[in-house]
């Protein structure tokens, strides 16, 4: 979907596009006090946004080893020498995993995949089969143990009903199961995924039933839009707020980064 | 310890069959090192690595590997690896055998091979298909406290390799930047090949707590400037960002990527 630029307030006519209102939304959900387990792209763009903007002292840790990082540009890869040159300290990969991640250290876990169910169960791996598959994704990465043991997941991804599918071809990162309350039988004390933030809209889980449902429409876009790329009956929530646009200072910061971004990687290869 | 050539050290050590680890996380990855295996037309290789990166890609194409063991297997931050799709989709140029585990599995496998055990115990898989269809992944109850932990087989690899920055003269070996799991796969391996930027006299100023590998945890040190290209080399150069986004396109294409393995490893020796 498409949806166009439209008017940012404030903005002495200042356009934003839906990728950016979806970067902005997944930004204002972090705080300052946060320790978050950072992913390469859109999670990326989003915590660094919220680290140029309203959270200064947000805590970024990737899982190249790097705790406490702070680049000027976005990283292509995970472990680009960006982040550890403003890292505070850089670990060993087993150590990030085991004290850090393991050792519930991390209070926010960004995560985004190739499939989405609606219990915000995640797939990474592959679409079709797994021993013949359609397509061969990257796979779990960190993600299967970062969906697992951070404090709280947000989730980062274009909606569309290819992607929002009512069963995924395999769940690679634990949401809150495929029953929605899986979390608890298998001994899981964090809070699995709270937020899921797409171009569209913002959905939150059910307090009862965990179904990830539509607390906050973004502006201009229409429910029959958000049902339409949604491969489940998506849900509203009784009360559905219209999303906040982006500031005229939140975009010009985004569009900073990435400028910045794209002459670092000598090649258009920023993503919000 | 001994100093050899690449073509030296890669005759004495990766034999048809074995279990090989190539580590560097995004960082220092021993591309001549692989590269030299590929020329050698080493086959049936089990190619161990967390992410397979543009080196295992390069591998898989020209034929080398039979079974590949990892955890993540994309272009950081542009997208597939083709090769390695190939390979798993459609059995070009052979049919691969994959064991598939997330970073933090594999951090631990390596971590249990160092260490000298048989086996990994974490938090791990919790609630992920990941478990289903990798029989080497099983679940053990704690005896203290009756909890379930993920437990895989420890890795100990035929031979590992990396790259690191310097080695001294006797042979011992400095790794500074991101450091990854290269400590534990050497350590993990029968034996361990490293490549470095440079052989110096003395290390120079560093940290007391610096990563070092003593001469005697070492097969053979080979000195190849430049081995880590296209990833990077903490303060000798930097990632070659955009020659990954032009991989994409290279590698998309069996013909045109089989002209520029031709082109810039086959027909290439070892110090060029």
């Amino acid at each position: 979907m498409d949806a166009g630029k439209r008017d940012a307030p404030g903005g002495g006519g200042m356009n934003y596009t839906p990728q950016e209102m979806m970067t902005v939304a997944a930004a204002r959900a972090l705080g300052s006090d946060d320790v978050c387990f950072v992913g390469i792209g859109l999670p990326s763009a989003a915590c660094n946004l919220a680290r140029l903007t309203h959270a200064p002292r947000i805590n970024l840790i990737y899982e190249s080893g790097t705790l406490q990082t702070r680049p000027d540009v976005l990283p292509l890869s995970i472990g680009d020498g960006e982040l550890c040159e403003k890292a505070l300290t850089t670990v060993s990969v087993p150590e990030i995993f085991r004290y850090w991640l393991q050792g519930g250290r991390i209070s926010v876990g960004f995560l985004g995949g190739a499939q989405v169910d609606r219990f915000a169960n995640l797939n990474s791996t592959v679409i079709g089969g797994y021993s013949r598959p359609k397509v061969r994704l990257p796979g779990s990465g960190g993600a299967a143990e970062i969906a697992a043991f951070c404090g709280q997941i947000f989730i980062v991804m274009k909606q569309g009903a290819r992607s929002f599918v009512k069963e995924l071809d395999f769940l690679t990162s634990l949401g809150h199961g495929r029953t929605g309350c899986e979390r608890r039988q298998l001994g899981l004390r964090t809070k699995g995924p709270t937020l899921l933030v797409t171009d569209l809209c913002v959905m939150r889980p059910d307090p009862v039933t965990n179904e990830m449902i539509v607390s906050s429409i973004h502006p201009g876009v229409a429910r029959r839009q958000i049902a339409d790329h949604t491969g489940w009956d998506v849900r509203f929530a009784g009360v559905v707020e219209e999303t906040p646009p982006p500031s005229a200072e939140e975009v010009e910061i985004l569009r900073d980064l990435h400028a910045r971004t794209a002459r670092a990687h000598g090649a258009t290869a920023g993503e919000s | 310890m001994e100093f050899l050539t690449l073509p030296e050290a890669i005759s004495r050590s990766v034999h048809d069959g074995d279990t090989v680890a190539l580590e560097g996380f995004t960082h220092l990855i021993p591309f001549a090192a692989g590269h030299e295996i590929i020329r050698q037309g080493r086959r049936n290789l089990t190619l161990v690595r967390m992410t397979p990166d543009l080196i295992y890609d390069q591998m898989i194409g020209m034929g080398v590997a039979r079974r590949l063991v990892f955890s993540w297997g994309g272009n950081p931050g542009v997208g597939s690896l083709h090769r390695m799709r190939d390979a798993i989709e459609r059995g070009w140029p052979g049919p691969l055998e994959i064991v598939e585990h997330s970073h933090a599995a594999m951090a631990h496998a390596y971590e249990a091979g160092a260490s000298g055990m048989p086996c990994a115990v974490f938090r791990g898989y919790r609630g992920s298909d990941l478990a289903s269809v990798n029989g080497q992944v099983r679940f053990i109850s704690c005896p203290f406290s009756g909890e379930d932990l993920a437990c895989i087989p420890a890795h100990r690899p035929d031979v590992t390799i990396i790259h690191a920055q310097k080695a001294d003269r006797e042979g011992n070996v400095l790794i500074e930047g991101i450091v990854g799991v290269q400590k534990e796969a050497v350590l993990a391996a029968r034996r361990a090949v490293v490549t470095v930027e440079e052989v110096v006299d003395d290390f120079g100023p560093r940290s007391t707590n610096a990563v070092i590998l003593p001469s005697w945890t070492i097969a053979a040190v080979v000195c190849a400037p430049g081995g880590a290209r296209p990833s990077y080399a903490h303060g000798y150069y930097p990632r070659d960002n955009a020659f990954y986004i032009a991989w994409d396109e290279i590698a998309r294409d069996r013909e045109r990527f089989g002209a520029w393995m031709q082109a810039n490893v086959m027909r290439r020796g070892a110090a060029e």
